[in-house]
């Protein structure tokens, strides 16, 4: 299920990234969630970016979609400097761009068709037999064409994500984003998806970005390795990098070690004070 | 003492905080409803939704309101030999104060509630995340039909509240208590007049009441907290803020209309 493996020839990210980010710094209230971070990610790529949970990898997806604005820094996308466009040429961008939801975000009132169908008759305006074509070939990309006519509370979790992909790529993107895409799927979802990923960026030529703390599934597809925590890229590189890595917690976090640097127990007094001294909370 | 004006003067900014975001959120409301010019269907389907939905509550509700308004007026006015005069006491009351308010309220509990809920899980399921990220604004796609619909139905469904409340009226008085039919209907016609009762109260007093009661629903859902608590807690907000803001404004409005201040 695993076996298609990420291409081998996985230049430098930072040879023709198409999004960079530089010194870039976010806060949430008193949370500092990054500081000054500096990352890449190479065109045409399966980029993976990964982190314990809690890290801001969704942040960092809705920083780079231009949802949020950093505090301090610089978040391009193709030479544009996302956070400084008005709200008409963010959206000129973001027509170039497919987000996956970890939830998916399926329109509810409508059909798995007029979902996919959404931004092609929003933003073209292409004749609906066109339109219809169009729809029945991204559904039949992920596998879903005869699954048309139902409707999102009639899709499994997994087949939910899978129709949100066909959305994703209804304008035929350059770059998808993708967040959390394994979470809570059984393994054959699981692996259609890994499967899915892998293929629709090698065949329609797209560069994708997926925020994961899989670390099997993704390291398998994934060109390059992105881990991040306390708001800095801990490492970067290819996946066989990163599996041979030197850093105690790179080998933690991706061989799911439970205890390591990353400690199993949250920061608290020592376990006696709090048991025989403690006042209740 | 001091901590207790902290606390209050965190209170009032918040409210001004709110306050200046729920007027933004109409303005922007305002500014998107020129898409639905290019888009009509939208609006069609939302007319549909919060109003003619909402027809069963207003028709049955009309009715009975109608029938006790002509049950507790012929038992006033009989001991004044004045029940001809019921037709205009139950044409009045219905078109000036009672059609608007209820209908206002009870739009409130049906249908504002339910766009609470929709936009508020909408914004919970990342639906709108999903639909900026597409390039798509929520604001004309799917809040401008919603407001421009509420708007509309909401001085729609009045008139019709208050027609099935004269009918229902008639009903008690007239079939049932042997109030004269000729006298009903001819009070009425003469002390009702189309311009200051039915054009302030159906047609001011519910188009203000509309507005207000669909900018709040649609405030609140955009607004809530994006979990099941903040979406409950939103759709409660919504149904007591806009039952107070109508009552208040109603005060405010029959003053400017059949006071003499």
């Amino acid at each position: 299920m695993l076996a298609i493996s990420a291409r081998s020839d996985s230049a430098s990210p930072h040879d023709d990234p198409l999004v960079t980010m530089r010194r870039l710094s976010f806060s949430r209230g008193e949370h500092r969630i990054f500081r000054e971070l500096d990352l890449a990610i190479p065109r045409g790529k399966v980029t993976a970016i990964m982190g314990p949970s809690g890290t801001g990898k969704t942040t960092l997806l809705r920083l780079i979609g231009g949802q949020i604005r950093p505090d301090a820094g610089r978040i391009e996308v193709d030479g544009i400097c996302v956070h400084e466009l008005g709200r008409k040429e963010l959206y000129q961008l973001r027509k170039r761009m497919g987000v996956l939801f970890q939830s998916g975000a399926l329109f509810t009132d409508l059909s798995v068709f007029d979902n996919v169908a959404f931004p092609l008759r929003e933003h073209t305006r292409l004749p609906e037999p066109l339109i219809r074509t169009l729809v029945l070939m991204k559904l039949e990309a992920v596998g879903l064409r005869g699954a048309h006519a139902l409707m999102p509370a009639q899709l499994s979790g997994g087949m939910a994500r899978r129709v949100a992909l066909a959305r994703a790529i209804a304008l035929d993107p350059t770059m998808i984003l993708y967040d959390e895409p394994f979470a809570g799927q059984d393994p054959i979802s699981m692996g259609v998806l890994v499967k899915l990923i892998r293929t629709l960026n090698d065949a329609l030529d797209l560069t994708s970005i997926i925020v994961s703390h899989d670390v099997k599934e993704t390291a398998a597809i994934a060109d390059y390795l992105y881990l991040i925590s306390d708001g800095q890229v801990v490492e970067h590189g290819t996946p066989q990098d990163l599996s041979h890595s030197a850093s105690p917690w790179v080998d933690q976090f991706m061989h799911a070690l439970p205890d390591g640097p990353m400690s199993f127990h949250y920061p608290a007094p020592p376990y006696e004070t709090d048991l025989l001294t403690g006042t209740p909370t | 003492m001091m901590a207790s004006l902290a606390e209050l003067g965190r209170f009032v900014l918040d409210r001004l905080g709110r306050l200046g975001r729920a007027n933004l959120f109409l303005l922007q409301l305002l500014r998107a409803l020129s898409f639905l010019f290019r888009r009509p269907s939208l609006l069609v389907k939302q007319l549909h939704a919060v109003g003619v939905l909402s027809l069963p509550i207003i028709l049955v509700s009309g009715l009975f309101v109608g029938m006790v308004l002509g049950l507790q007026g012929y038992a006033n006015l009989v001991d004044f030999g004045a029940t001809s005069s019921l037709g205009t006491v139950v044409a009045l009351s219905l078109i000036r104060e009672l059609g608007p308010v209820l209908t206002a309220l009870l739009y409130a509990g049906r249908a504002g509630s339910a766009l609470t809920a929709e936009i508020g899980l909408m914004r919970a399921t990342e639906q709108l995340a999903s639909m900026q990220m597409m390039a798509v604004d929520p604001f004309p796609r799917v809040l401008a039909p919603r407001f421009l619909a509420g708007c509309i139905a909401v001085p729609l469904l009045t008139g019709i509240f208050t027609a099935i409340g004269i009918l229902g009226g008639y009903l008690v008085a007239v079939v049932q208590l042997g109030v004269d039919g000729g006298s009903f209907w001819a009070q009425m016609q003469a002390k009702v007049q189309l311009l200051a009762d039915v054009g302030n109260g159906v047609l001011i007093k519910s188009t203000v009441f509309g507005l207000v009661a669909n900018w709040i629903a649609l405030f609140e859902g955009y607004q809530a907290q994006p979990t099941s608590e903040g979406v409950s807690l939103a759709t409660t907000r919504t149904v007591v803020d806009t039952s107070l803001a109508v009552l208040g404004l109603d005060f405010l409005l029959t003053a400017l209309m059949f006071g003499e201040w």
